[in-house]
């Protein structure tokens, strides 16, 4: 039985928004170069990124050391390289179980409908309702930091959004006569949701991720800049600008770099949401 | 009617949008004349260019995309289109007004009904806030909205859709224009009510001596108010009558066919003939007559040349333009 | 009105019933045993036992449950694990520095946010526009905290204009140079936030048809834009800064970790750091309390300014 989409990017859609939004390209590219250089880390990196060299600690940019080095006297540039990599899983991690748990969620929740319905609804809104940074920062706290507990606390954060947006389309679903049909076929309701509902909500699904990218790096970023990220010496971006924090008087470089490099990141990420969600919903629009 | 009674005075207008990177015509080379004390209705399906002929008078169509092409309109000695924004702001609301169809978007929500009127007041006549309320209760008692003094503080929606548009007639007429630009003001309405708004407004035309361009596609309401009535179709007008005259004798193919199109009570709905075709969009007017291809009187010469308003009587009152029908033998009008 | 701001009040109440279970479960889960993290590994039994009793840890967890929301009832948040001081004492000593900044930061949002929000949809798709979605991308891009350290660093560090380790000193002038980058930083960001919404709320309302009623009536594009355009998008504004507070606050704690002003934020920085969970879960208590309340005051903002709420 074909699945009737309801809102599916259609291709025709994507490249419309992409050659009316000159700006999408950008974000694409930028993105497209910053996951090459963290999948290609150990090889562009000049150095190992935990090496200490001690002779040349808190140095300024210079030609052996592009970016100069920190405290420890490990090459910034390689850091910062590494910090890609790890930035970039966890929030591709977090954002990932987020969308798998929260997508459930929504589906089941929205399929059962009723008194269960309603209280998942309550205790999401109570989940909303605490800032992101705040829910990050007592998960992480509660769990001590380490890799694994940063991905949870983030994924955490962003289950709601998730299961709001599988939500309401499963409930407009459900009403729909193929679904009917299929009940009466004798389908159960783990198929009907897994093949007749769910893929048409995987657009939509799926440029929320986009953009909730960016904010898994950002949290990311402030849960590792409070010191609740992953423990040194692994790199992260926001764990070396707390560094360059700590030696902001001396060492302007520690800050200055990972803080460009998330901003670019963020930036990529948001420009490619953008573009992503006017192509699934011209309304969405801001124009 | 003498040339003197002449209020607006329309000379060959042309509206014109950019569709696709290009200048397109919605409104060709419109002439018609507004008389004081007369409404004109102005016929035609949507698409015709009615709507967009009435915003050019004022003015007041998107900033981008759209422009005046060519032509006058002439207003008290002055042609509206050469004017600059803040004269032509003067004229606004005040020597001309319009009102709209939807009564419930058009009016501002936040605003209580009292201040939107009192802004049409304070916006041309140096009054004081007190006054302008006072005459806002004045104007709301006229189009016989009830216990006025109190509802004068009320928002557009605690009002319902037929009250609702007479407000916006009391603010079109709040500083005694000679010119009311109604734009299918009831078509959003019940019938009952549309027949107590258009009772108003005809009493409301011959108390102020109103010039009134009525626009609708509804030919029912046309019978009702009309003096005279023209018919548009894709932007320019194709006929032009008294409305005694158009409904007996509509010479035009395209006016007899909406005449045969319009349910009515003394026909069966069996031998009602819906128009062929649709109106062509105005990046798709072909030279000629624009109905010709909708058009059963069709004759070869129809699609060579556009064909001219012609009169058909002595007394200049009725134009018909039709190669077939009536082939040019004097000037236009 | 009644009706609906009643009803606003009695939904609140779950609500922050919820979250404060949140609180409680989530502080609860702390591995390990709390008498044991103040008193130290070496203590002895006895001395652990007693803490434990003092702190009703022994008690079933139903029964802690009730006193915590006793406790949040009569205004008792918990003793700092620290200090010893009661949260709200720590609360209220750094409460004011957190009430300028977040109230200078909101006055700079807001006033420019609704200027260049304003600009950006009337001169839409020209310079102006182009320069604000920018300028609202970037802002919105930036981590507070990175926006904040490379402010530092520009106009601190290498400007020494302003203090950076968040200065000390008496007087409003002193006052004034602590206050200026952390407001600065915070208030850019609510700037770019609140442009953004303006502009489509503006864009929104500009293409309805009273826009054009008035146009009709010869009112001047200022006015129109102002009282008619304006007054209607300031509406769904409201609505979406208010709920707007929660990231706020987050930005504010990193303003103030890394400007090392005092404040809310940087007591949770503390706490962290010397594991006083106790303080931690007091912090969040105010702050869950704090954004119940300015959820609902959003919400019956929103049934006061828009008239067809107001007036059933």
């Amino acid at each position: 039985m074909a699945a009737v989409s309801t809102a599916v990017a259609r291709p025709s859609g994507l490249w419309l928004a992409f050659r009316r939004n000159r700006l999408s390209w950008v974000g694409l590219v930028l993105l497209a170069a910053i996951v090459l250089i963290a999948a290609l880390a150990p090889l562009i990196a000049p150095y190992d990124p935990i090496e200490q060299h001690i002779a040349y600690r808190l140095e300024p940019p210079s030609a052996e050391f592009l970016l100069g080095t920190d405290t420890y006297g490990r090459d910034v540039l390689s850091r910062l390289i590494h910090g890609a990599r790890i930035s970039l899983i966890v929030a591709f991690a977090a954002v990932a179980i987020a969308m798998v748990v929260g997508t459930f969620i929504g589906v089941v929740s929205g399929y059962v409908g009723g008194m269960f319905d309603q209280v998942m609804m309550g205790v999401l809104d109570v989940k909303l309702a605490f800032p992101t940074l705040l829910l990050g920062l007592m998960i992480a706290a509660i769990l001590g930091a380490s890799l694994e507990n940063l991905i949870i606390a983030i994924a955490v954060t962003e289950i709601a959004p998730f299961a709001r947006i599988a939500r309401a389309p499963t409930i407009a679903l459900k009403q729909r006569d193929f679904i009917e049909a299929g009940r009466a076929l004798g389908f159960g309701p783990l198929r009907i949701m897994g093949v007749h509902i769910l893929p048409n909500m995987i657009a939509d699904v799926v440029v929320m991720g986009s953009l909730w990218m960016a904010t898994a790096i950002r949290t990311e970023a402030s849960l590792s800049f409070i010191g609740l990220g992953v423990k040194p010496p692994t790199p992260t971006w926001g764990g070396m600008i707390r560094e360059g924090f700590e030696n902001i008087l001396t060492a302007w470089w520690l800050a200055v770099f990972p803080s460009l490099a998330i901003l670019l990141t963020v930036l990529a990420l948001n420009l490619l949401g953008d573009a992503l969600r006017d192509a699934i919903d011209p309304k969405l629009r801001a124009e | 009617m003498s040339v003197d009674d002449i209020v607006l005075d329309i000379r060959d207008l042309t509206t014109e949008f950019l569709v696709g990177g290009r200048w397109h015509a919605a409104v060709r080379g419109l002439s018609l004349a507004l008389r004081r004390n007369e409404t004109l209705a102005v016929v035609g399906e949507s698409g015709s260019g009615k709507s967009v002929a009435a915003l050019s008078l004022l003015r007041l169509l998107p900033q981008a995309g759209a422009r005046i092409g060519g032509g006058e309109i002439r207003f008290a000695g002055r042609n509206l289109v050469a004017l600059s924004e803040d004269d032509m702001a003067e004229i606004r609301g005040n020597a001309i007004a319009m009102i709209f169809q939807e009564p419930m978007t058009a009016l501002n929500p936040t605003m209580t009904v009292g201040a939107q009127i009192a802004e049409a007041v304070l916006t041309h006549r140096r009054v004081s806030r007190a006054e302008a309320v006072v005459e806002a209760i004045r104007l709301l008692e006229e189009v016989r909205i009830p216990s006025a003094a109190s509802r004068v503080h009320d928002y557009p929606h605690q009002f319902s859709g037929g009250m609702r548009q007479r407000v916006m007639i009391a603010m079109a007429l709040a500083c005694r224009p000679s010119v009311l630009l109604a734009d299918e003001p009831t078509t959003a309405l019940d019938v009952t009510i549309q027949a107590q708004v258009l009772a108003l407004l005809s009493e409301l035309k011959t108390a102020h001596g109103l010039a009134v361009l009525f626009i609708t596609h509804n030919l029912g309401v046309v019978a009702q108010i009309a003096d005279r009535v023209a018919v548009m179709h894709a932007g320019e007008v194709v006929e032009l009558a008294p409305v005694g005259e158009l409904f007996a004798r509509p010479l035009h193919p395209y006016t007899a066919a909406l005449l045969r199109a319009m349910p009515r009570v003394d026909v069966d709905s069996e031998d009602l003939e819906p128009i062929p075709g649709q109106v062509p969009s105005i990046a798709a007017v072909l030279p000629g007559c624009a109905f010709a291809p909708r058009c059963s009187f069709r004759q070869p010469g129809c699609v060579q040349e556009r064909p001219p308003l012609v009169a058909i009587d002595a007394g200049h009152e009725h134009f018909v333009r039709c190669p077939v029908r009536a082939p040019a033998q004097e000037p236009t009008p | 009105m009644i009706r609906y701001a009643a009803l606003r009040l009695v939904l609140a109440v779950p609500t922050l019933l919820g979250m404060l279970t949140v609180i409680f479960v989530l502080v609860r889960l702390v591995p390990g045993d709390a008498a044991m993290v103040i008193l130290g590994e070496q203590a002895n039994e006895a001395a652990l036992q007693a803490l434990r009793s003092k702190l009703g840890l022994d008690q079933p967890l139903y029964v802690q449950y009730l006193d915590f929301l006793g406790g949040v009832l009569t205004g008792d948040f918990g003793r700092s694990l620290a200090s010893g001081r009661p949260v709200l004492d720590e609360v209220r000593f750094v409460l004011p520095y957190t009430i300028e900044l977040t109230a200078a930061a909101l006055g700079l949002g807001v006033i420019f946010g609704l200027l260049l929000g304003v600009l950006a949809a009337v001169r839409r798709n020209q310079a102006a526009d182009y320069l604000g979605r920018i300028f609202s991308l970037v802002g919105l891009s930036f981590p507070a905290f990175v926006s904040g350290i490379l402010l530092l660093l520009v106009f601190a560090v290498e400007l020494g204009w302003f203090p950076v380790l968040g200065g000390g000193g008496e007087g409003p002038a002193a006052g004034l140079r602590n206050l200026a980058l952390p407001a600065l930083n915070l208030g850019l960001i609510m700037t770019a936030y609140i442009m953004r919404v303006t502009r489509s709320s503006m864009l929104a309302v500009l293409g309805e048809d009273y826009i054009r009623t008035a146009r009709a009536k010869g009112v001047r594009a200022r006015q129109v834009i102002m009282r008619h355009g304006l007054r209607n998008a300031l509406i769904p504004i409201i609505t979406v800064v208010g709920l707007y507070f929660g990231t706020l606050i987050g930005n504010s704690v990193l303003t103030e970790i890394v400007f090392n002003r005092p404040g809310l934020g940087k007591l949770i920085l503390g706490a962290l750091n010397t594991r006083d969970y106790a303080l931690l879960q007091g912090l969040m208590i105010v702050f869950a309390i704090c954004i119940i309340v300015v959820n609902t005051l959003t919400d019956l903002a929103y049934g006061f300014v828009d008239p067809r709420v107001k007036y059933k």
